[in-house]
């Protein structure tokens, strides 16, 4: 959140941030589908240096009980920081940062959830933060719309995220640590690619609105490379699947020879 | 249960009103509700404010405490906002720890006057490191008919802006103004369908399809977004909220 003045150049005389990318650039980004064996669906996003977990249960039955929506799914997301995954020791559970970012990737998520297919059920999404680098709410919301559809739960589209900024008086993507620690703004967006809807919208820091709508335009466009590694991710889960020896008929065969 | 049912019953005509370009209490979509501000209303608060916003009645007091300073900031005082959906202001509120809404809603304060620089924390400092003010900005609900976030976000500026920092109590030197340099003010707006409405009211809200709020600075710059609720909102739209917030907010900010 905001920024604090530095003496750390942020941007070189070239244009160049602090980790070379150029001010449009992506930081690296790797996802994959079904990581985890028991959870119904998963995903491991690695970006930049932020590492991610998500994982899907259900829809099962929904707890607390008297939370239950008798016309539809509720789609319950769970962003939690591991301990070890920042410089100073994040005392363990739920905080109001973490609370509040469940609540708002738990409605981006719903947006795209078929929901009313599931009446008094629940869909747990869990985010595990496990090493964080600026940007987990964009990575936790990426990694958990592969991993909804990982678990088979089904989707009007996946949800893509990315945020843009503003540091040494320039609009970027995708901002570092230090740029998010010492830049002056911050536009973390969740955008459904398929019908052109942002379904995740926050900003904090210093901007004008010319500025603003660079922001945005900028992360709905990285939202789309974001969109089509997603899907590549997804692709090479289920062409893995498919081209697996099925478990059950080898077995069967073999004691029908013997 | 049965407020679901009424919910959906109240979309339908709620939505039918719209679309003949009325709201179901006359306003216009891009009108507020009349507002009214009384300053000083609590003795006890270092500063205080009592915001009626149509039917929705919010009452904010700051305290100030001397403190430690963080690790990260030790030439800066320190800022909490607290917000209390108590149950006398509304059937859907319940007593006990606070739930992801009273949280949202005490985030999306805080980060306009955190952002907004509303308060220059550098002069609440007292001992670089040591010792510097805490400010508690608390924001407790009476009586509640929506848009909360903006009702609190009008009385946290006007308390700040009648605050007095109590320093002559704490043995730290004569009492001061709180130190208020910028007036971060807040528009939220529902998307009904293919409308957008502005301040909603608690009926309004609960068939909204999102929400977005956005706060602004007196030179017209950005400082705290937040989009809330299922629904989505495309690039334009986001746009006119801002339009929006710009032209009422200006009007809010005189009032203050």
């Amino acid at each position: 959140m905001g920024g604090t003045p530095t003496d750390i150049k942020l941007i070189d005389a070239n244009g160049r941030r602090i980790d070379g990318r150029m001010p449009d650039e992506l930081r690296p980004l790797k996802i994959e589908a079904g990581v985890l064996k028991r959870a119904d669906g998963s995903a491991y996003v690695e970006w930049g240096h932020n590492k991610v977990l998500a994982a899907v249960y259900g829809p099962r039955e929904c707890h607390p009980r008297h939370a239950q929506d008798p016309t539809r799914a509720l789609v319950q997301c769970h962003y939690n920081m591991a301990a070890f995954s920042v410089d100073d020791r994040k005392r363990p559970g739920p905080d109001r940062r973490s609370q509040e970012i469940s609540k708002i990737i738990s409605e981006a998520l719903t947006n795209v959830v078929f929901t009313e297919y599931f009446p008094r059920a629940s869909i747990d999404v869990y985010i595990e933060v496990i090493q964080a680098n600026a940007g987990t709410r964009c990575a936790g919301l990426t990694a958990a719309s592969v991993a909804l559809a990982d678990a088979g739960i089904p989707m009007r589209d996946l949800v893509a995220s990315c945020a843009a900024g503003k540091a040494a008086d320039t609009v970027i993507l995708d901002l570092g640590k230090e740029e998010d620690n010492f830049g002056q703004a911050d536009i973390p967006v969740g955008y459904v690619p398929r019908t052109d809807e942002i379904v995740l919208l926050q900003m904090d820091g210093d901007l004008t609105i010319d500025e603003y709508k660079k922001g945005l335009g900028m992360a709905l466009e990285a939202c789309k490379k974001v969109y089509e590694i997603q899907r590549d991710a997804l692709r090479r889960r289920y062409h893995a699947r498919a081209t697996e020896v099925p478990a059950e008929e080898p077995v069967q065969a073999q004691q029908e020879g013997a | 249960m049965s407020k679901d049912i009424m919910a959906d019953l109240k979309r339908d005509h709620i939505v039918k009103l719209l679309s003949k370009g009325v709201r179901p209490d006359g306003r216009k979509f891009d009108e507020r509700r009349p507002l009214t501000i009384q300053t000083n209303y609590i003795r006890s608060a270092e500063g205080s404010a009592r915001v009626q916003l149509g039917d929705t009645d919010v009452i904010v007091g700051v305290k100030m405490m001397v403190g430690a300073p963080f690790a990260d900031t030790p030439n800066t005082g320190v800022l909490t906002t607290n917000a209390e959906l108590i149950p006398m202001a509304s059937e859907t509120f319940e007593s006990g720890p606070p739930d992801p809404e009273s949280i949202e809603i005490a985030r999306v304060v805080d980060r306009g006057i955190r952002e907004g620089h509303a308060v220059d924390m550098t002069k609440l400092c007292i001992e670089p490191g040591k010792e510097v003010w805490i400010m508690f900005l608390d924001v407790h609900v009476v009586d509640y008919d929506g848009n909360l976030f903006d009702a609190c976000n009008i009385g946290a500026n006007a308390a700040l802006k009648t605050a007095v920092v109590p320093a002559k109590r704490a043995g730290k030197g004569e009492d001061f103004p709180m130190p208020v340099q910028h007036t971060p003010i807040s528009l939220t707006a529902v998307k009904i369908g293919e409308h957008i409405l502005v301040d909603p009211t608690h009926d309004e809200e609960r068939v909204a399809d999102a929400r977005l709020t956005v706060t602004i600075l007196e030179n017209g710059n950005l400082c705290a977004m937040q989009k809330g609720l299922n629904g989505s909102f495309r690039a334009d739209e986001v746009f006119k909220v801002i339009d929006l917030s710009t032209r009422l907010g200006a009007d809010v900010r005189s009032r203050i």
